[in-house]
């Protein structure tokens, strides 16, 4: 029961962020653009681009997740389904819970396949480039869950965006550091340690506890 | 549950603050010229660091305090959440500002501090690097705060964002202890807290209490105008505005 209101959640999510493609296409732009300006910077410095290049890609993810992740309430707030999601019988974080894992689809997935293309670009070795892949795809749902908090705090704001990166930005430190220090540990010839492990113990923390504040900053911003 | 009413009523309130506020403010004038006349004339220079080692006593109770601060939002924001006491969110608000102001304190203090002692201004340790982080999270909530209009909302979602923050200053601490412990040893900062003289504890003491005061006064100032601002419509607003009033024109 509750399943199938799950998933036709994600299934209209899905088909709205279909209709709506600047919501996705433009924060991929965004990504590789920031990215591919660094070996610019950089003077395609070889050394240089392979010692910096997974947390350049990290960071450039990690921006452009936040910048999409405003549109994640945006248009339901506006249109009133928001409060239909709050009023309705249903568990409030679970239906919050599908709205992420759509847009989790919709533009994590995205990512995740595109950083290592970028990482090829960057021509860092096939080891750094699964590491990257196996750390973002940990750390971004952390980062969406804490992002969509941050969305959830900042709805209908004139602000917006930049709003919500500087409420997010604390909170996103502990997921960030350990995601670049495990690539970059990789990448200077070590394993991929402890690190990893830290951000899959965050992702569960937050992925309990995170859901049910994301509903209670809703009904905070709805009134 | 009557009494205790009576007891957060915001005229009550009001009228503790005003009875407190000259108290607050002539300790926290004797406390902390009295520890920063102890502190800079009354102590002998320290062994190593010889007079630096006196930047101790501004330092460490902003440090103390920018922690403490943010403590007390977080308890005001539960008591908030749960209770929706209004007077806790205006203690939570008058808060906010005072403790930003403590931690650019310790941080520029800490950088003073630092240039003679380690011979740099700023270095990325665990310690620096969460004090700013602590920093970056009283300017969230103070943006937060000013980017929402309507009052009660303000209130609610700041309450909420201290909360979250309090929950993530451990693990900030934590992640970047581990990511400095990975990238450096401890070079230039084996400063292990020293076991600290008695004669240079009791100004530092001294100096932590007339911070502390200080805080005070500032809030019990804020916390009135903020009730004064929040309460206008009521009667015993207008008496006290028109009495002053009457005692200007006298």
């Amino acid at each position: 029961m509750i399943l199938n209101v799950l998933y036709s959640v994600v299934c209209r999510d899905i088909t709205l962020y279909c209709q709506r493609r600047g919501e996705w296409v433009v924060p991929l732009l965004f990504c590789v653009m920031m990215v591919t300006l660094f070996p610019v910077i950089l003077r395609s410095d070889a050394i240089l681009i392979a010692k910096w290049g997974p947390a350049i890609i990290w960071l450039a993810v990690v921006l452009s997740l936040i910048w999409s992740l405003e549109a994640v309430f945006r248009l339901d707030y506006q249109e009133g389904i928001l409060a239909q999601f709050v009023m309705s019988p249903y568990p409030l974080p679970l239906l919050m819970v599908a709205k992420l894992v759509a847009h989790g689809i919709v533009i994590g997935l995205p990512l995740l396949i595109l950083a290592p293309l970028l990482g090829f670009l960057l021509q860092l070795s096939p080891a750094v480039l699964s590491a990257l892949g196996l750390t973002l795809l940990v750390g971004i749902p952390s980062l969406m869950l804490v992002g969509a908090l941050g969305a959830a705090l900042t709805l209908g704001l004139s602000q917006g965006g930049v709003l919500l990166a500087v409420v997010v930005f604390p909170w996103m430190i502990p997921v960030v550091l350990f995601g670049i220090q495990a690539v970059m540990s990789v990448a200077n010839g070590g394993a991929l340690g402890a690190e990893i492990l830290l951000l899959l113990a965050m992702l569960i923390v937050l992925l309990v506890t995170v859901p049910k504040a994301i509903a209670t900053a809703l009904k905070i911003s709805l009134g | 549950m009557n009494r205790f009413n009576q007891l957060i009523s915001p005229r009550f309130v009001y009228r503790c603050l005003n009875r407190l506020l000259p108290w607050c403010l002539s300790f926290s004038v004797i406390l902390l010229l009295l520890g920063m006349g102890l502190g800079l004339f009354g102590v002998p220079p320290d062994a190593q660091q010889g007079d630096g080692f006196r930047m101790i006593y501004i330092h460490v109770p902003a440090a103390f305090l920018s922690l403490g601060i943010y403590s007390i939002i977080f308890c005001c924001s539960v008591i908030y959440l749960v209770w929706s006491l209004k007077i806790a969110d205006i203690c939570a608000k008058a808060s906010a500002s005072v403790g930003a102001l403590y931690t650019l304190i310790a941080l520029i203090s800490g950088a003073l501090w630092g240039k003679p002692m380690w011979g740099t201004w700023w270095i990325w340790d665990a310690r620096l690097t969460s004090e700013l982080v602590l920093l970056f999270l009283y300017w969230s909530y103070l943006g937060l705060r000013l980017s929402i209009r309507e009052e009660k909302r303000a209130a609610k979602a700041a309450a909420l964002l201290a909360i979250v923050g309090m929950i993530d200053i451990p693990l900030i601490h934590f992640s970047v202890e581990w990511w400095t412990t990975l990238h450096q040893g401890a070079t230039l900062l084996k400063f292990s807290k020293p076991s600290i003289a008695t004669e240079m504890l009791i100004p530092l003491l001294i100096m932590l209490a007339g911070f502390s005061f200080f805080y005070g006064t500032i809030l019990c100032i804020r916390m009135r105008s903020e009730l004064l601002k929040r309460e206008w419509r009521s009667l015993w607003v207008s008496e006290i505005v028109l009495n002053i009033q009457l005692n200007t024109k006298a």
